[in-house]
Parts: C-alpha cells; sequence; structure tokens
C-alpha cells in the first residue's frame, strides 16, 4: 500500500470487532458534546463565533504535519485550546468533524477507524488537557504554564493511546500484546514527543491573546455555562 | 510578555530545524506508514480490508487540500483575534 503521510490509524487498519468497540466507546461522550454544543448557543448565540474559533484552531494545527527527531513526522492536533476555553466534551463533536473531512478528502485516518481516531484525539485528548489545566490552575500556577502542560500532555495522551489501540488489535504472533505496544509506542509517542512540546508552546501564544481580548466574553460564558455543569 | 514570546517562538522553530538537521537521509514519512509496516511485522496475517473511498489523486493534490485546510483555518483564527481585539480598542 502507499505510504500515506499522517498519524491516525489507517483507513481499514482495524479489525471489525474494535471498530465497533470505539466507535461505541465515542457515543456517550458526543452525546455530552452535543448537549454542551445545544447549551453554549442557547445561553450565547454570539459564542457561535468562539466555537468557530476553536475549530478552525484544530483544523489548522491538524494540517501542520512537522518533521520529529525520529526522522518520522506527526502534527499537533489543537483541540487542547478549545478544551480548555470551552470544555472538552464540545471538543469531541469538533474532533469527529475536522477528522470525518480529513478521512474524505485526505485518506488520513479512515471512516472504519473514526470511531478509535475520535476516541484518542478527541475524547482522551481533551479531557486530559482539561483536567491537567483545571489541576494546574487550582495549585495556582501561572496560567501560560498550566496551559502549556495541559496542551503538551493532552496531545501525547492522545498518541499513547493510538499506540494501545493498535496493540490491542495487533497482538504480535510471538511476544502479545506487549510487544506490540512497545512497538506502536515507539512509533506514535516517541515521535510525538517534540510535537507535544510545539502544540504547547502555539496553545500558549494563542490562548494569550484570546484571554487578553475576550476575557469578559469568556468569564460570562463560563458563568453561564457552570450553572449546567463544568464540561 | 514579548520576551517570552520570542523565546518560545525561537525553541518551536529550533525544534523543527533539529528535528531536519539531526536525521539527515531520513524519509520524514508519516508515523502511520511506519505503523502499517510495523503491523505487517507483527501479525503478518492481517490484511487492511477497507480502502479509503476518495484518495488524492496526486502528492500535488494532496498538498493542496492541507494547504487549504491550513488556510480556512488560520483565516478563521486571525479573523476572530482580530474582530476581539479591534472590539477592545480602548479598553485594554
Amino acid at each position: 500500500m502507499d505510504l500515506i503521510l499522517g498519524m491516525h490509524i489507517m483507513e481499514g487498519f482495524l479489525p471489525l470487532d474494535w471498530v465497533i468497540i470505539w466507535y461505541l466507546l465515542c457515543l456517550p461522550f458526543l452525546f455530552l458534546g452535543i448537549k454542551r454544543l445545544t447549551a453554549i448557543i442557547e445561553e450565547d448565540p454570539k459564542a457561535m463565533l468562539l466555537i468557530g474559533f476553536a475549530g478552525a484552531f484544530t483544523f489548522a494545527l491538524s494540517a501542520l504535519k512537522l518533521p520529529s527527531v525520529t526522522g518520522s513526522c506527526s502534527h499537533p492536533t489543537g483541540i487542547a485550546l478549545g478544551a480548555i476555553i470551552l470544555g472538552p466534551s464540545l471538543m469531541v463533536v469538533i474532533g469527529l468533524i475536522v477528522l470525518l473531512f480529513q478521512a474524505l478528502l485526505l485518506a488520513h485516518g479512515g471512516l472504519t477507524t473514526l470511531g478509535a481516531n475520535v476516541f484518542s484525539m478527541s475524547v482522551v485528548g481533551a479531557f486530559v488537557a482539561y483536567g491537567i489545566y483545571r489541576s494546574l490552575m487550582k495549585l495556582k500556577l501561572p496560567r501560560a504554564a498550566a496551559v502549556f502542560t495541559a496542551a503538551c500532555l493532552g496531545n501525547l495522551a492522545t498518541y499513547m493511546v493510538t499506540a494501545l489501540q493498535l496493540a490491542l488489535a495487533h497482538p504480535a504472533q510471538t511476544g502479545g500484546f506487549y510487544l506490540s505496544w512497545v512497538k506502536f509506542t515507539g512509533i506514535f509517542a516517541i515521535t510525538q514527543v517534540p510535537i507535544a512540546v510545539i502544540e504547547g508552546i502555539l496553545t500558549v501564544l494563542v490562548l494569550d491573546l484570546v484571554f487578553k481580548y475576550s476575557r469578559s466574553e469568556l468569564e460570562s460564558l463560563q458563568g453561564k455555562l457552570n450553572r449546567r455543569g463544568a464540561w | 510578555m514579548v520576551k517570552r514570546n520570542l523565546i518560545l517562538v525561537t525553541l518551536l522553530i529550533g525544534l523543527v530545524v533539529l528535528a531536519l538537521v539531526s536525521n539527515r537521509g531520513a524519509e520524514f514519512g508519516g508515523a502511520d506508514g511506519a505503523a502499517s509496516d510495523a503491523i505487517g511485522e507483527l501479525d503478518p496475517s492481517y490484511a487492511a480490508w477497507f480502502e479509503p473511498l476518495w484518495e488524492p489523486p496526486s502528492g500535488e493534490i494532496e498538498s493542496l487540500l492541507f494547504a487549504v485546510q491550513a488556510a480556512v483555518g488560520t483565516g478563521f483564527v486571525c479573523f476572530y483575534l482580530g474582530y476581539a481585539m479591534g472590539k477592545n480598542k480602548g479598553k485594554v
């Protein structure tokens, strides 16, 4: 098969049982995300712009395939930014749209592997980033440090899960799950370390501007949404 | 703030340059290409059972689509930031 540049799980590379499992695991989060989306629009129709902004950031960053020290390429996901300002569940919806675009038009990722890729990028990536950001802010760390760590580790978590998903579906014939896991972690996660640092830096630079110029919008939106649950 | 951002941008560019310089001769293929090779090695009886419905006909078309994706994304991001800045004019 041709080498298609990219880093999500390729079309056809998960057996049917895993295809179904990952789709099913995404469903509750997708449901939460749609609820969140309607809550935001009901509370503050102007926040649509902010949702578009978070989506556009993910869209732009997923197109940036960057070289890594391992000699292969991978890309940031941009999921953490939206998870921090609009809550992680919303990013499940946005991640689904971005991944669907890439699967249909770029043969990047795939329809059979969409569930698994949404789970690793949007569910795990967004919730890990959000959890880390909130915890570090509670510890009174400077905002930039919290944002950097959240975006960096959210990106890494995504690819750790991708490696795990591949190892579960493809245990080595000799050596089993563990050998496969080590191998796939080596391919995805280590390539991802410098990319994760880059994602952290980009997220800090852009979020700084958002917090500077849209602080009042963010605070009023968050106040309204907190009555409906934090995420 | 400006100084911190300059350091961050330098670090970002440094990471990309380091990756390119430290791996002269590497192919810089996608990590997923490496993963499909690994599946062939670890689980040789597995055959991909579904093909992408449509693939960009050439590398050029593929990079066109990626460029469009990046441009649309960045375009909207910058539109929003400009809008927010303009709205706050005089306040910040």
